[in-house]
């Protein structure tokens, strides 16, 4: 393996978060009735016509301008021509060699070292309907006995991000892969086009691995495709990397092939080959003028983008005075936007983190949620923190609101109110409730008097349970080692 | 009130404005003179009385309401079966399309209804506008109302044969490569065919996109331009659609017909006055001209070198287009679906339903347009046959800047006999010669009846800049008042 030097590729594909379809007004809403999302145009019926969508457009060239690519001053759509039933016009609107957005890069963090990803192009096109066959052992066309054709798809638009090769990562090129399509997913979002859902399909990766030996060509390459999560793309590319290099070990050749991946076992088996690859005859859409974004309106959006991801981890690494690890938990977390505006609602940092990362991702974990998706605010968690800091809450009391506030009950204060939740703090009651519990435990509080101050904590429990947890733990620690002293 | 069929759309308009007639009292006699003499022209392909009469009900009550309407309110048209008609059978001359009811309506044919127009029904044509005498219609050919056994022209041989049969005062064609004008000038009606851009193809089910127009078809030059203005303008759901106004071709129809040419320059291409034409062509057109330069107008011979590589460029742009367009005829989802036996793959039943359901030519160009468009012949063929088209275009630009319009026979012969040029495509495809390069380029040009030779219709191609289709209709109308509108014997 440590032998060949490998070279991947990838093409991510994006469906755009437009409120209309492409080239009709249509709905793009995901997940309703089949076909109830279609008009004439996106049916593609006899004498229908497209109009391009001007916020696809502008979509497309801010994502082009935030991978810093060049923003052609004038391009066109092309037809893909090639025949499928998900294809209302058997031939796909798409750009060929006049793409959008051309020439590239972003760059991603892997171990410490940062690898620019070349971007060969952007460009957009319409996405096609889903076709679901019945009957079949693989769910593919060969030897289903049924095909039914959902059309809601068809039309949405499709954004395609190509990279130019990426050669010399050597083993990091499975990682390489996945940072980079995190990193886009995490651009894309923040450039809110798309809602990058890779297990709905909004967005979806095909991954071009190839393998040679050091000092020698490029070899040949093979397609990746159904690689729907990011984990997925890592284990693709590794996987791809272990069956060329075991085939190019035994003296065989590399097939360039589309391969499937199989997201169970993690490999991948042998697609259509590419030498008998469809000649898809493309040439200038002419249902549509020519795309001539005017200079100043892309300059308007360049100067309008938001600060890339990568940038602000850069500034709240520094603002946070968090390590490289904790700052690579939290963005796996998909917390960096909530921390931050927890800290924006006048929590510190770490309080924000411990927060987020501790109690709220088990819970969010358990429920098999985004941390997002949670039915508490940034300024919720603010304001528990600072009930803690006043000394209104333990922590344990705490947790307890905050389980109020996850269920619906209100903000921190107002579930306090409502479940009459307080640190007791009056001297008196727990003065009583420790003597009590001196009073119970003489063998404990005898322990306590030779010194063995760790004994207290039973007393701590009996204090705890009499008060129903609503003391603060340290000051009956405190309390009870001073009435045995 | 004389024969209500042989009247101008302009006077039908008037006397149902005036109330010398209903609109429901002109649907009639017309759906009356399509079933007297149908059956022998066939230049319909589905009759919508129902529609037609519903419609001219509501022109009627909304006169009777006294809500304001166009000139042209009650006025019957007969569409081509090539457009879009809500709930409307329309099959483009195809077995590939038979039964399919449209859900929606072309845009023109919307423009056309919100003015009042009374549609009859869908006429005959070429399938899928390919061809130059309706003999590749699926559903038989239409005859010629000047001699029942010839051509009426095509693909747009319905729209012109209705008119020319007095079925209709005005139809509706599409031009991508003469298919207006042609039928026009082989049955003695008036044919333009507006600048490209100028009338929406929303709703025109295409065969070359880039080529597409829809225009009128009417037996006057004025009732064309009536007509023109209804359908012409800018249309949203078009994006090649022209987001410019549309120059007053009513008024320039008029101001043409007073006879007064004086200053007008009149180009003569000098590649399309040589041979090429039957003689009697030829002659009559040199009269139009003549009558022309009585009414004032100057004439100028100008060379358009590369008009004589339009006809091979257009034979590979437009099958390209159309191997494209027509690729959604599959029987997934409409129209007809054959061999879907429950044996059969998908890819079999995609393959055996568009074997059946085109016919000959459609199947030839569909075949040209894939291998124009093929990996490794693009550049030789159709990246070549574009280089063409804009050198086509330059010549038009250079000769606008000598000339006001351009003017040429229509199309080389007069109508033909059935089956005289079908076993040899060229033959055929030679029928739009002259009408081949305003396609090319985009401007518009129209057909207008210039005299007869050996009895039958010639016309004469008059050819304007891009949106000077106002300068055209000018021209067409001074011709029309010197050589008269002509009258086919009577069926």
């Amino acid at each position: 393996m440590a032998t060949y030097e490998p070279v991947i590729g990838l093409e991510t594909h994006v469906e755009l978060g437009t409120n209309t379809k492409m080239f009709c007004g249509c709905p793009t809403v995901f997940g309703a009735e089949p076909n109830t999302q279609v008009c004439p145009v996106c049916l593609g019926l006899p004498g229908s016509l497209p109009v391009a969508n001007k916020a696809a457009i502008e979509a497309t060239i801010r994502i082009g301008l935030a991978l810093n690519c060049s923003i052609a001053t004038w391009c066109r759509f092309a037809r893909k021509n090639y025949f499928y039933p998900d294809m209302p016009k058997n031939f796909q609107i798409s750009q060929y060699d006049e793409p959008l957005c051309v020439d590239g890069y972003l760059d991603v963090d892997v171990d410490g070292q940062t690898i620019r990803v070349g971007i060969e192009r952007v460009h957009l096109e319409e996405d096609t309907g889903k076709t679901l066959h019945i009957g079949g052992a693989t769910g593919r066309i060969h030897g289903a006995t049924e095909s039914l054709v959902d059309y809601n798809r068809a039309g949405i638009p499709l954004v395609e991000i190509v990279t130019k090769p990426v050669a010399g990562t050597g083993q990091l090129a499975p990682a390489v892969a996945r940072a980079y399509v995190t990193e886009l997913r995490d651009l894309l979002r923040t450039l809110d086009v798309s809602d990058v859902r890779m297990e709905q399909g909004s967005m979806r990766c095909d991954v071009n691995t190839s393998l040679n030996k050091p000092g020698e060509e490029w070899g040949t390459r093979t397609e990746t495709k159904n690689v729907n999560s990011l984990r997925s793309v890592e284990r693709a590319v590794r996987s791809e990397m272990l069956r060329q290099a075991s085939v190019l070990d035994a003296g065989g050749s590399i097939t360039q092939e589309t391969r499937h991946f199989h997201e169970d076992t993690g490999d991948t088996t042998s697609g259509r080959s590419k030498e008998t690859a469809t000649d898809y005859r493309y040439f200038p859409e002419p249902d549509l003028v020519p795309l001539a974004p005017d200079p100043a309106w892309v300059e308007t959006l360049k100067a309008a983008l938001p600060e890339t991801p990568r940038a602000r981890r850069a500034r709240l690494q520094q603002e946070w005075r968090v390590s490289d690890h904790d700052l690579q938990s939290i963005v796996n977390a998909g917390a960096v936007e909530l921390i931050e505006a927890t800290v924006a609602a006048g929590a510190t940092p770490d309080a924000a983190r411990k927060w987020w990362l501790g109690e709220l991702a088990r819970r969010a974990n358990n429920d098999g949620v985004e941390l997002s998706a949670l039915a508490v605010t940034p300024a919720d968690v603010a304001e528990l923190q600072q009930l803690v800091d006043a000394g209104k809450l333990t922590d344990k009391l705490a947790r307890q609101v905050l389980e109020g506030t996850l269920a619906g009950e209100g903000s921190p204060s107002a579930v306090m109110a409502a479940r009459g939740v307080e640190v007791v703090s009056d001297t008196g009651a727990l003065t009583a409730a420790v003597d009590e519990a001196i009073a119970a435990n003489p063998d404990v509080a005898a322990k306590i008097r030779e010194g063995k101050v760790a004994a207290a904590g039973v007393l701590v429990g009996a204090v705890m349970k009499a008060t129903r947890g609503q003391a603060d733990a340290k000051t009956v620690r405190d309390l009870i080692v001073s009435r045995l002293s | 009130m004389s024969d209500l069929t042989r009247m101008t759309a302009a006077q039908l308009g008037a006397a149902i404005a005036g109330g010398e007639t209903s609109a429901v009292e002109v649907t009639r006699a017309h759906l009356d003179r399509i079933a007297a003499v149908d059956e022998r022209v066939n230049a319909f392909l589905h009759v919508d009385a129902e529609g037609a009469l519903a419609a001219a009900e509501r022109v009627d009550a909304d006169r009777a309401a006294g809500r304001a309407q166009g000139p042209l309110a009650g006025v019957p048209i007969a569409v081509k079966d090539v457009l879009t008609t809500r709930g409307v059978p329309t099959t483009a001359g195809s077995k590939i399309l038979e039964g399919w009811q449209p859900p929606y309506d072309a845009t023109i044919v919307t423009r056309m209804r919100e003015a009042g127009l009374v549609i009859l029904g869908k006429t005959n044509m070429d399938e899928f506008a390919m061809g130059s005498s309706t003999e590749y219609s699926a559903y038989g050919p239409t005859h010629n109302p000047w001699d029942l056994g010839r051509i009426p022209g095509g693909s747009g041989g319905g729209s012109a044969a209705a008119i020319a049969a007095y079925e209709a005062p005005l139809a509706i064609g599409t031009d991508t490569g003469g298919s207006i004008r042609q039928p026009g000038a082989v049955t003695g009606t008036v044919g333009a065919k507006p600048t490209y851009g100028g009338t929406s193809r929303y709703g025109l089910i295409a065969f070359s996109s880039s080529l597409d127009t829809p225009g009128p078809c009417a037996r006057t030059v004025e009732d064309a331009a009536l007509l023109h203005a209804v359908i012409a303008g800018h249309d949203p759901r078009d994006s090649t659609s022209i987001p410019a106004a549309v120059p007053d071709v009513v008024a320039a129809a008029r101001r043409g017909a007073t006879g007064d040419l004086s200053g007008v320059r009149l180009g003569v291409v000098k590649e399309f006055s040589g041979e090429g034409a039957e003689p009697g062509v030829s002659a009559a057109v040199r009269e139009g001209i003549e009558a022309l330069v009585k009414l004032g107008a100057e004439v100028v011979e100008v060379s358009c070198p590369h008009f004589e590589f339009a006809l091979p460029a257009y034979y590979l742009i437009a099958p390209s287009e159309c191997s494209s367009n027509l690729a959604r005829f599959d029987g997934v989802r409409y129209g007809l679906r054959a061999g879907d036996d429950g044996n059969r793959s998908l890819e079999e039943v995609m393959s055996l339903t568009r074997d059946q359901g085109f016919g000959p030519e459609v199947k030839r160009r569909i075949m040209i347009g894939t291998y124009a468009l093929s990996s490794g012949y693009y550049d030789a063929y159709y990246g070549q046959a574009q280089k063409v088209r804009t050198l086509i275009s330059r010549d038009f630009a250079a000769a606008f800047e000598k000339v006001d319009v351009l003017v040429s026979p229509t199309t080389p012969f007069v109508a033909f006999e059935f089956g005289s040029r079908t076993s040899d495509p060229y033959q055929m495809y030679l029928a739009d010669l002259y009408t081949i390069p305003s396609n090319l380029y985009g401007g518009p040009a129209i057909s207008v009846p210039v005299g007869l030779s050996d009895g039958l219709p010639v016309g004469f191609q008059i050819m304007a800049p891009t949106l000077a289709d106002d300068r055209m209709y000018r021209v067409a109308a001074a011709l029309e008042s010197a050589a008269g509108v002509l009258t086919p014997p009577s069926l």
